[in-house]
């Protein structure tokens, strides 16, 4: 893709049109780089916050907060350049990150031989079980279900840990945002059925890849994703019975079938596995039951409500069946045939369509979906829609109407260029408001990652950062609706999450967050010789980014004054021993036996044993000197914002 | 935002003068609230994985019962490890014996065929159907209890109540999200702040700033709320009337709520869940797979209603599951997923001593898809009846959105 032949002419469009909105020629120059990210002069004087707010602001926005260091670099490159470099990824060297990644076993492998490996034990555990049933002596080997089940909970672990490490240790920053950003808009749900698990890294790559290109691209790719197509049910939806459908050859145009046939092979199955009378009546009520499924119109809505046009988007209840009939044969592979996209001529619902007033003739298949998928893509339904989500992510829980407008315009003249939709809103005067400023409350992700960026904690390859972000109550990948987590302070913020954030905090001072240690916090080696005023003046610099209300510092400043230079020490070894003699793997795998059914029926595998054992929030730690100021900072209101 | 300043100029803020618990729950209640019964709690549990109503309220009056499940129906009875019988027809599984004083002294109504609308066989989204209260749309984003709290009349006084809406569980359940406070906690314990010294104090003047914005006042009514916990001390507790909770998590969990429940707390609405009823292999009869489950639900039950003694007055459990299962026993000595199944109802409000729901038959003409116990109660006919009944609730139509059905089909429950 070329970006510069991407972004010349919206540039120009939006240069015009930043023109008349500021009244101001000068900005109509055309740069003398086409990546050049020198705003104009009528562009910055628009911008209410202080030079220093804004580099706040960017590294609060387009990254999950500064570490240590941050906010001079992004002083030295210019708010604007680092913006710039921060919406071209592929141009930043991630090396680091890339090799810490490679410390995942099973992320390395390739996720349908694992699906497909847990498919068959899964198989052989049925065989077991009825050998068993039927008073015979088993044959198969439990063993392997249990490794397999194993290793699907390490796969969901190492999913989310890598998430979390990549969100800490990237220098990809806004990429990390727009990827959380996007899982969020396209939520799919880890316990949605045994195999979404191993879908889940593809799922994963696919939006990452596609986080700052082209709308159309990153929503057909989601389209295509079988973590999607399983999560929304488009996987089991075929044309309704007595609908033409589209030969099982796939000959296209070729109206050779009828939806619902009768399924084959009943008969033939009953007589080879020589199947008792009861088995028989069961296998036939199956096979009456799977004639029974037709279309199925899950994806085909939320595809409208909540990825594109959003709910007063303008469609109708026609639209969704026929958006769901075009879609009809888009489907996954069993994971024992490789488990990827595939599409079924034969469930194809073959007839005419009309979607949002355009027609899709009879017999297209495959292209009938994609179709659909230009349709939304290109509509000022979508357009508002995505700027809408992404001011309320990046600049306020209500951004002004302006705003929102202009970003939509962008969309509309780049054809969903997400790049340019965020740059329109990353510099534009409202972004860098005072009221902008500190506005957004943090999500529980965000919480834990820009705790551990500002104490300039190492990324954890260990699931306990993750857990403690499930915790905080927002398990990656654990929503169970399709509506993804809400984006706005005041459906998060309550009494027990505060409390969590609270305790989440103490248990970071407490060393308990691997990564980052006490002993390590930036500066360690001249502070804990400093005075304590400054103590607090660094920890409210590094925690607080400098600013923290008269009673925050004043607590903070208040406590013992023991000589300080014994206190980070000390903290350290009453914290060391309430972790010393756990490994990590115990604390997630070894699960209390009581939970497990509930867990399990609740469709999160592995977190609900994980939560049990709580590896993170551990007993009241004693705390002092700066350990104590880190935890009352962490759990101060002021962090919880950004 | 109103609620939230309301309990810091309200009696609540009196908890910080020493003042004790029950003093504070009759200056929250009694302030003007007149639309809402006083001190009524509400208690759901849901049986997730589908519980087996045919084998837990057992129709041993029906031939076709027999002829469906030749190993796992559960005896007549009067044979070993038989049903235990309840009106002629219909028995107890022989687990839910500490249950059946409860039915002679008519605190306890079961339901049969009851459940959801929904023809949806997938544990994943019935669960959700039935915790959000709407049927077959996905797009509910609350639960049913949240919402019934949320409309409840004009109360803002309970609102301000922080223990009002509790969910023993890890995480807040479904049932329970939505705009209405609630607290989830997977144990009492767990509820509290985890510093030494004076550290809690330093925390807590971190947020009496005098702001009132959404990260302040929250962090107020949090150090509200745990000291209200606190000073109804409850890791000292100790069950009343010799009963004895099961050591289990959900007998724990139970026995946590019956804590809430006395130590006047404001609880109006508890909620927790228990696993293991998806018993598709090996389910068993009187004795295995379920029965073991039902003997851990049952002793339960029973000592939480006698360890609340008087106070089940004032208290109404409500237990549920997503679906029913198969009338028929599979190949593997088990069943699969159904529709209809058996709900209960127990408390010092409840007529008991009946069980309640038109029974639909077992004949193969008359199961649902040839296959299950066909369904004749909206499990929105009962969760209706029990919110407007026991606890004052109104406008039904906000509650349960969609649903058409009305005070003349209620069931007479309560």
């Amino acid at each position: 893709m070329n970006n510069t032949e991407l972004l010349s002419a919206p540039r120009w469009l939006r240069c015009l049109a930043a023109a008349l909105l500021l009244g101001a020629v000068a900005s109509c120059v055309p740069p003398a780089r086409s990546q050049s990210a020198v705003p104009s002069s009528a562009e910055l004087a628009l911008r209410e916050q202080t030079a220093d707010q804004q580099v706040l602001q960017v590294l609060n926005r387009l990254a999950f907060g500064p570490r240590p260091g941050d906010v001079q670099r992004v002083r030295t490159i210019g708010v604007d350049a680092w913006i710039e470099q921060q919406l071209n990824p592929e141009r930043l060297n991630d090396d680091a990150m890339d090799q810490m990644l490679a410390r995942y076993p099973l992320l390395q492998q390739d996720q349908t031989g694992l699906a497909s490996q847990f498919a068959e034990a899964q198989r052989q555990s049925r065989l077991v079980k009825r050998d068993t049933a039927a008073g015979q002596a088993g044959v198969a080997d439990i063993s392997a279900l249990k490794d397999a089940r194993k290793s699907r909970a390490q796969v969901v672990s190492e999913i989310e840990s890598a998430r979390v490490a990549r969100a800490v240790g990237s220098n990809r920053q806004l990429q990390e945002v727009m990827t959380d950003f996007w899982e969020n808009h396209f939520n799919v749900f880890v316990g949605k059925s045994q195999t979404e698990a191993f879908y889940l890294a593809d799922y994963d790559r696919t939006i990452r890849d596609h986080a700052l290109g082209k709308f159309r691209d990153l929503l057909g790719a989601v389209a295509h994703s079988p973590a999607m197509l399983e999560y929304l049910d488009n996987a089991q939806s075929r044309a309704n019975p007595g609908e033409p459908t589209l030969g099982a050859a796939g000959r296209r145009g070729m109206v050779v079938a009828r939806g619902g046939g009768r399924a084959p092979g009943v008969e033939a199955i009953i007589i080879r596995r020589n199947l008792n009378p009861q088995q028989a009546q069961q296998l036939n009520q199956r096979a009456a039951a799977a004639k029974k499924t037709g279309l199925n119109e899950n994806y085909g809505r939320e595809l409208m409500e909540l990825h594109t046009l959003g709910v007063d988007g303008g469609y109708t209840q026609q639209d969704v069946i026929e958006a769901a009939r075009a879609l009809t044969g888009w489907t996954v592979r069993p994971p024992a045939q490789g488990g990827g996209y595939i599409f079924r001529p034969e469930w194809h619902d073959a007839g005419e369509k009309t979607f949002l007033g355009h027609k899709l003739a009879a017999g297209r298949g495959e292209q009938d979906g994609e179709d659909v998928l230009d349709i939304v893509a290109r509509s000022p339904s979508t357009a508002h829609f995505i700027s809408q989500e992404l001011a309320r992510r990046l600049v306020s829980d209500s951004p002004s109407t302006a705003l929102v407008d202009r970003a939509a315009q962008t969309y509309m003249k780049t054809d969903g260029d997400i790049r340019a939709v965020v740059k329109t809103i990353v510099t534009s005067p409202e972004f860098f408001s005072t009221r902008a400023y500190h506005s957004k409350v943090k999500s529980p992700f965000e919480v834990v990652v820009s705790a551990a960026r500002a104490l300039g904690a190492e990324p954890d390859s260990t699931p306990r950062t993750a857990l403690a972000i499930a915790f905080l109550g927002e398990p990656i990948f654990g929503h169970r609706d399709p509506n993804g987590w809400p984006e706005t302070g005041d459906a998060w913020m309550n009494t027990g999450a505060i409390l969590n954030r609270i305790n989440f905090g103490l248990s970071v001072a407490a060393n308990r967050l691997p990564g980052a240690n006490m002993r390590q916090l930036p500066g360690i080696d001249t502070l804990q010789h400093a005075s304590r005023e400054t103590q607090v003046d660094a920890v409210v610099a590094t925690i607080l980014q400098g600013a923290a209300s008269p009673q925050t510092r004043k607590i903070l400043m208040s406590g013992e004054h023991p000589l300080a230079a014994s206190a980070a020490q000390q903290v350290a070894q009453t914290a060391a021993p309430a972790d010393g003699n756990e490994t990590i793997t115990d604390a997630t795998m070894a699960a209390p036996q009581r939970v497990k059914g509930a867990a399990k029926q609740q469709g999160l595998p592995g977190l609900g044993r994980a939560l049990a054992r709580n590896p993170v929030i551990g007993p009241a730690p004693q705390l002092k000197g700066l350990a104590q100021m880190v935890g009352f900072a962490l759990g101060s209101p002021e962090f919880q914002r950004r | 935002m109103d609620r939230r300043v309301f309990v810091k100029s309200g009696a609540l803020a009196l908890v910080t003068m020493g003042l004790s618990p029950s003093f504070l729950r009759r200056m929250a209640y009694g302030m003007d609230l007149k639309n809402v019964p006083k001190g009524k709690t509400l208690v759901c549990l849901f049986q997730r994985g589908a519980a087996d109503g045919l084998n837990v309220v057992v129709p041993h009056g029906e031939q076709a019962y027999y002829n469906m499940r030749p190993t796992i129906a559960v005896a007549r009875p009067g044979q070993p490890s038989g049903a235990i019988d309840l009106d002629g027809f219909f028995g107890l599984h022989p687990s839910l014996a500490p249950l059946k004083p409860l039915w002679d002294q008519k605190l306890l109504a079961p339901i049969h065929a009851v459940g959801s609308p929904s023809t949806s066989r997938s544990h994943f989204d019935a669960q959700d159907f039935m915790e959000t209260g709407t049927p077959d749309m996905k797009g509910t984003s609350d639960g049913w209890l949240n919402r019934m709290l949320a409309v409840q009349g004009t109360c803002q006084e309970c609102q301000a109540v922080p223990f009002r809406a509790v969910a023993m569980t890890a995480q807040t359940p479904r049932i329970l999200e939505g705009p209405s406070e609630t607290v989830a906690m997977s144990s009492l314990g767990e509820f509290s702040v985890r510093a030494t010294g004076s550290d809690v104090e330093q925390l807590e003047a971190l947020y009496r700033t005098g702001s009132a914005d959404l990260v302040h006042g929250t962090g107020q009514e949090m150090f509200d709320a745990v000291k209200l916990l606190r000073s109804a001390n409850p890791q000292q507790y100790a069950p009343r009337n010799n009963a004895v909770y099961p050591k289990s998590q959900f007998g724990q969990r139970l026995m946590q709520i019956a804590q809430l429940i006395k130590s006047n707390v404001g609880l109006e609405v508890a909620f927790a869940d228990v696993g293991g009823w998806d018993t598709h292999v090996n389910q068993g009869n009187g004795t295995g797979q379920l029965a073991n489950r039902l003997d851990d639900f049952a002793t339960t039950l029973a000592a939480f209603t006698q360890d609340l003694g008087d106070q089940m007055n004032d208290v109404l459990v409500l237990t549920m599951s997503e679906f029913g299962r198969t009338a028929r026993e599979n190949g593997n000595r088990g069943t699969d997923h159904g529709h209809a199944t058996a709900f209960f109802v127990l408390g010092g409000g409840v007529k008991g001593g009946k069980v309640y729901g038109k029974w639909p038959g077992l004949a193969p003409e008359q199961l649902n898809e040839g296959r299950d116990l066909r369904l004749t109660t909206d499990f929105r006919t009962v969760f209706s009846e029990v919110a407007v009944k026991h606890l004052g609730a109104t406008r039904v139509e906000k509650i349960f959105p969609g649903y058409t059905g009305g005070p003349q089909e209620w069931l007479g429950l309560v």
